[in-house]
């Protein structure tokens, strides 16, 4: 099995968590929510797989290249 | 006797009802559907309201008479005609709005990836275009139009789709433009969603969409980011010194984000203070849409012209993307050539949607924020650059 890893793309704040771990998600499905630059900005699952790990929570502020979550695929 | 005269139902014209169909247009399009609300709702609501007859807000006195809609050279005493002239005519709105502008832009992203400057002057390619298109529809149509150099300048700096240095350049160059362009600048500006995806769609193709760019830019020291707006300045202020006021303002409200020490100061410019400012420059621009002073053939052809502007200066910046591919070895989105149009940050943020949708991989906004603020810079040296022309 395959490992996807989502990271951060842009320094902001988590509002909100869409995913956790053993859910299905498709190509394009929303994981969370980066508030930053006064935009939410939508994070997607890059592949079609079950997340193993969630690493970030609602109102936590991340760095660019902090690991949101992991995809197995 | 208090007759049907005497109420507003009276003086309600066909032209004023379609401004209030227009405003309600402009009122759904912010509220139910989201675009750009903090434009369009004051935008909308200040369209009806100066509609309603002999609401008297853009009321100015002219050789000892009120006329109902604003005049240049009369003294307003309409709520908003007061506004207007101590607001914008004196300039103070448009120079404090790019300071606010400047407290809340990282330049991180432009001077991690320095050839965006480069896209974002390829966008102001638009704005020389529907300059001179403007021209020429002035000298073909002299009888229809009075458009001459200082109103074609006032019409291509719309492409720029920087508001507040459309009313700036227009006040000082045409003012008696100044409705027609201040509309046209802002409600494209809010547009910007609907306007610019078609032409990006038809100036890439689905693969280009789909370039993956690294979401990791190098990383920029605190030093580079407050040395920029110092450096900037000084360097962009001699090459155009018309430029000043709104290129100064913007690198003094950038100074306040990065100094790190006026954090109160950037707080307030770029919420408090900007939030002012948008709700008395969206009313006054809504407010300029009386029917009597839009429904005009010299309104309707700025406000048309506004649309080859902004839509030259998208087509110009996403060609010069493509352009840029040609010679480089990391291929760059075309799309972010798009987001030289400086409207902040609005096209970074249709970047930012139409890359996910192509690739749910990319994050293009951070790499199309580059552009858009070079964009802001090169419009405002655009004005500057009028200004010394003819002003």
């Amino acid at each position: 099995m395959a490992q996807e890893i989502v990271e951060v793309p842009i320094t902001g704040k988590i509002i909100s968590v869409e995913a956790k771990a053993g859910d299905s998600v498709q190509e394009g499905d929303v994981i969370c929510f980066i508030e930053s630059m006064k935009m939410e900005n939508p994070i997607l699952a890059p592949v079609a797989g079950t997340i193993t790990e969630v690493q970030v929570s609602v109102g936590e502020v991340v760095e660019t290249g902090k690991l949101i979550a992991i995809i197995e695929y | 006797m208090f007759g049907l005269f005497e109420t507003g139902f009276g003086s309600l014209t066909w032209g004023s009802i379609i401004m209030i169909i227009i405003g309600c247009v402009l009122l759904y399009l912010g509220i139910a559907k989201k675009m750009e609300p903090l434009l369009l709702v004051p935008i909308g609501f200040g369209v009806i309201l100066v509609n309603l007859p002999l609401g008297g807000l853009m009321e100015t006195i002219v050789a000892g008479k009120v006329v109902e809609s604003y005049a240049i050279d009369g003294e307003p005493v309409g709520i908003i005609s007061r506004i207007f002239r101590y607001g914008l005519a004196w300039e103070i709105i448009p120079v404090f709005i790019f300071l606010g502008l400047g407290a809340m832009t990282d330049f991180g992203p432009l001077i991690a990836n320095p050839k965006t400057l480069i896209l974002g002057a390829g966008a102001q390619f638009g704005v020389y275009f529907a300059f001179f298109i403007a021209l020429l529809i002035g000298s073909s149509f002299p009888d229809v139009v009075n458009i001459g150099i200082k109103e074609a300048c006032s019409i291509g700096i719309i492409g720029g789709a920087d508001g507040p240095t459309t009313i700036y350049l227009t006040n000082k160059l045409a003012p008696h433009f100044i409705g027609a362009t201040a509309v046209a600048a802002y409600t494209y500006m809010a547009l910007v969603p609907i306007i610019q995806p078609p032409i990006i769609k038809l100036l890439t193709s689905k693969k280009e969409r789909a370039i993956y760019m690294k979401p990791q830019l190098r990383e920029v020291s605190r030093k580079e980011k407050l040395l920029f707006p110092m450096i900037a300045a000084v360097i962009i202020i001699l090459l155009v010194p018309k430029s000043a006021p709104l290129v100064g303002m913007f690198m003094l409200g950038n100074l306040l984000f990065t100094s790190g020490v006026t954090d109160r100061l950037a707080d307030t410019a770029a919420n408090a203070f900007m939030n002012i400012l948008t709700i008395l420059l969206g009313i006054c621009v809504g407010c300029f849409m009386s029917a009597g002073a839009f429904l005009r053939v010299e309104s309707l052809i700025v406000f048309g012209l506004g649309v080859v502007a902004f839509s030259a200066s998208t087509a110009f910046g996403l060609c010069l993307a493509k352009l840029m591919n040609l010679f480089s070895k990391e291929k760059i989105n075309p799309m972010i050539g798009a987001a030289g149009v400086s409207a902040v940050p609005m096209s970074a943020r249709v970047v930012q949607r139409m890359g996910q949708q192509a690739n749910p991989r990319n994050f293009l906004l951070m790499h199309a924020m580059g552009p858009n603020i070079a964009g802001l810079i090169g419009t405002a040296t655009a004005a500057g650059i009028f200004l010394g022309m003819v002003g």
